[in-house]
């Protein structure tokens, strides 16, 4: 039953190819601008075809703007850190969604559903004026402490999953030969948990890269603390943008998350999707 | 052994003792902002200090021809921009789902605009947009359709396609994984039954597929409805809200009030406008959620 016939093939293939373009286009007009030369780029109307293609600008783009690596190790550090305190605070909580019953369990469970909605702009006016207060502002810290916030909700939920997936037959036959709850987190969650717990890191990480923009933009006007997303407006001059080294630095950027994210792609969908798609 | 075993597993202290570093950290720095920005709302705050003012900014608000255009457009740019990521999302699952050669190859290549940060991708849009170089210009100037140079982001209406197709590109991804995943988990048998029954391909499409994953359907056109009116720097990157305003919602217009002018009391009023709103969806939502998993564990 599902096999095609020639023109049925012909029409999903094609269908896909402007879905694709349509997805992948930025993407590849990106990479191809990268390897023209400036002068290429500033012919109108737009040229397709330029003879001679180079990395030239992936080795220029470090002159045009000094600090560059500067920035790219600002967005790994923001977002590692960022990840890490996430996973801190929310791996207990999510071990007791998944194990305890209690008063309220439901309900606090959709109400962290319901902050995830409450996107950081709204919250932006008091924020600020709270890191202003304790003179956070500027720093890395006003980057990582809202950034933490608004990855906890839904790391709870994504975690809460994986920690339902381990039998809880294991830890109760461990409690009754006497261990104690410190081991049995150490020598049965934690060993059991590892996927789970890679896979949420992952997750935040890559919220973590990708909300940065919004908050260093607002709360930080250091250069040294910036991280790439806002480092790249550099290549706009007063004169004119060097479009070949800002989409260069912007894949430079962009390629370890996309690389991390294609690896695990299945895991982190899967744990995605589960909550939303459950049979 | 079971009275120890009951105490493993029901002590209600330990749960809460470790969900409350999590809780209060959202407390401090969600929960507690959001009544701040309510108080802050009564005020005329600024750098310069705060008093309070009842009403005024609200007032003000309320009674202003552009707030109310702001809102408007803020509706129909939502409209447009959820109603194209869900058909385009649904034909994308579709099609992805068709078991031909490659579709593991193109189910990866669907989620770089989710995963990228949006700023980034951005810079992608602002290159392709671009009036005199960009390859849209570009190929509307050789087929005649531009007879020259056309910034897509300069003009009102054009602008405000722009944006939406751009808020479209970063949001199709989510939503074609979700449908995609919520067709994998119709039982195969269904299928199965209506082939031998005779069923076509597009009668097993309407009558099977759709009904089976309508609940994911309608929890994706909130959450999208959510995250679109929530959606910030894709304008601010590529338009900051202009030309004149052309592409300035409510989320823009409270961010250039608070942050960009510094009148913290104007942009808080405007937020609480937003989180109005937004708990309206929220509630929506969840009331929603709810009724799934009812429906699912009654099933």
């Amino acid at each position: 039953m599902n096999k095609y016939n020639t023109f049925e093939k012909i029409l999903i293939y094609s269908g896909i190819l402007v879905f694709m373009t349509f997805i992948l286009l930025p993407f590849v007009e990106m990479f191809y601008a990268s390897l023209r030369p400036l002068d290429h780029l500033f012919r109108s109307p737009y040229q397709f075809y330029s003879d001679d293609l180079s990395f030239w600008a992936y080795r220029e783009m470090w002159n045009t703007v000094p600090m560059l690596g500067r920035y790219i190790f600002n967005s790994f550090f923001l977002a590692t850190s960022v990840a890490v305190i996430t996973l801190i605070f929310v791996i207990p909580a999510a071990y007791s969604y998944a194990r305890f019953k209690f008063p309220f369990k439901n309900s606090s469970l959709y109400i962290l559903l319901a902050i995830n909605m409450f996107s950081g702009a709204v919250l932006l006016i008091p924020l600020y004026k709270v890191l202003r207060t304790f003179g956070l502002l500027n720093s890395y810290q006003a980057m990582i402490v809202p950034g933490v916030a608004f990855l906890i909700p839904t790391s709870i939920w994504l975690l809460k999953s994986y920690f339902e997936k381990i039998p809880i037959d294991l830890e109760e036959a461990a409690f009754v030969d006497g261990a104690s709850r410190v081991q049995i987190l150490r020598h049965i969650i934690a060993p059991l948990s590892t996927p789970g717990l890679v896979v949420v890191g992952i997750y935040a990480f890559i919220g973590a890269y990708a909300q940065q923009f919004l908050f260093a933009i607002t709360f930080n006007q250091k250069k040294e603390y910036m991280p790439i997303p806002s480092g790249l407006y550099e290549f706009i001059g007063y004169q004119s943008v060097k479009w070949n080294e800002m989409m260069a630095a912007s894949l430079v950027g962009i390629a370890p998350v996309l690389l991390v994210f294609i690896f695990l792609q299945k895991y982190i969908v899967e744990g995605l999707t589960a909550g939303a798609v459950k049979n | 052994m079971k009275q120890k075993l009951k105490s493993y597993n029901a002590q209600t202290y330990l749960a809460y003792a470790l969900i409350a570093p999590a809780a209060l950290y959202i407390v401090l720095i969600v929960a507690w902002p959001l009544l701040e920005t309510i108080r802050l709302s009564f005020t005329n705050s600024s750098l310069a200090g705060e008093d309070y003012v009842g009403f005024e900014n609200y007032q003000k608000m309320l009674s202003s021809k552009k707030f109310n255009g702001i809102v408007t457009r803020t509706f129909v740019w939502m409209f447009f921009s959820v109603s194209l990521k869900l058909i385009i999302g649904l034909i994308g699952a579709v099609l992805l789902n068709a078991n031909l050669k490659g579709r593991s190859i193109f189910r990866v290549l669907v989620m770089p605009p989710w995963v990228v940060p949006i700023a980034i991708g951005m810079l992608g849009w602002l290159w392709l947009y671009n009036g005199y170089f960009g390859i849209i210009a570009g190929v509307g100037m050789r087929t005649g359709i531009l007879d020259g140079p056309f910034g897509f982001l300069a003009y009102k209406q054009s602008a405000f396609i722009s944006t939406i197709i751009a808020d479209v590109w970063v949001g199709t991804p989510m939503v074609t994984v979700f449908f995609l995943a919520a067709m994998q988990g119709v039982p195969r048998d269904l299928y199965e039954a209506a082939y031998c029954d005779g069923a076509s391909r597009w009668d097993r499409f309407f009558k099977i597929t759709l009904p089976q994953i309508t609940p994911v359907i309608i929890t994706m056109s909130l959450l999208s409805a959510i995250w679109t009116f929530n959606s910030f720097e894709i304008i601010w990157i590529l338009t900051e809200g202009g030309p004149r305003g052309a592409t300035t919602t409510l989320i823009i217009d409270t961010y250039k009030q608070a942050l960009g002018n510094y009148k913290f009391g104007r942009g808080a009023a405007r937020a609480v406008v937003v989180m109005i709103l937004l708990t309206l969806f929220a509630g929506f939502y969840l009331a929603l959620l709810a009724r799934i998993n009812k429906k699912i564990s009654h099933e």
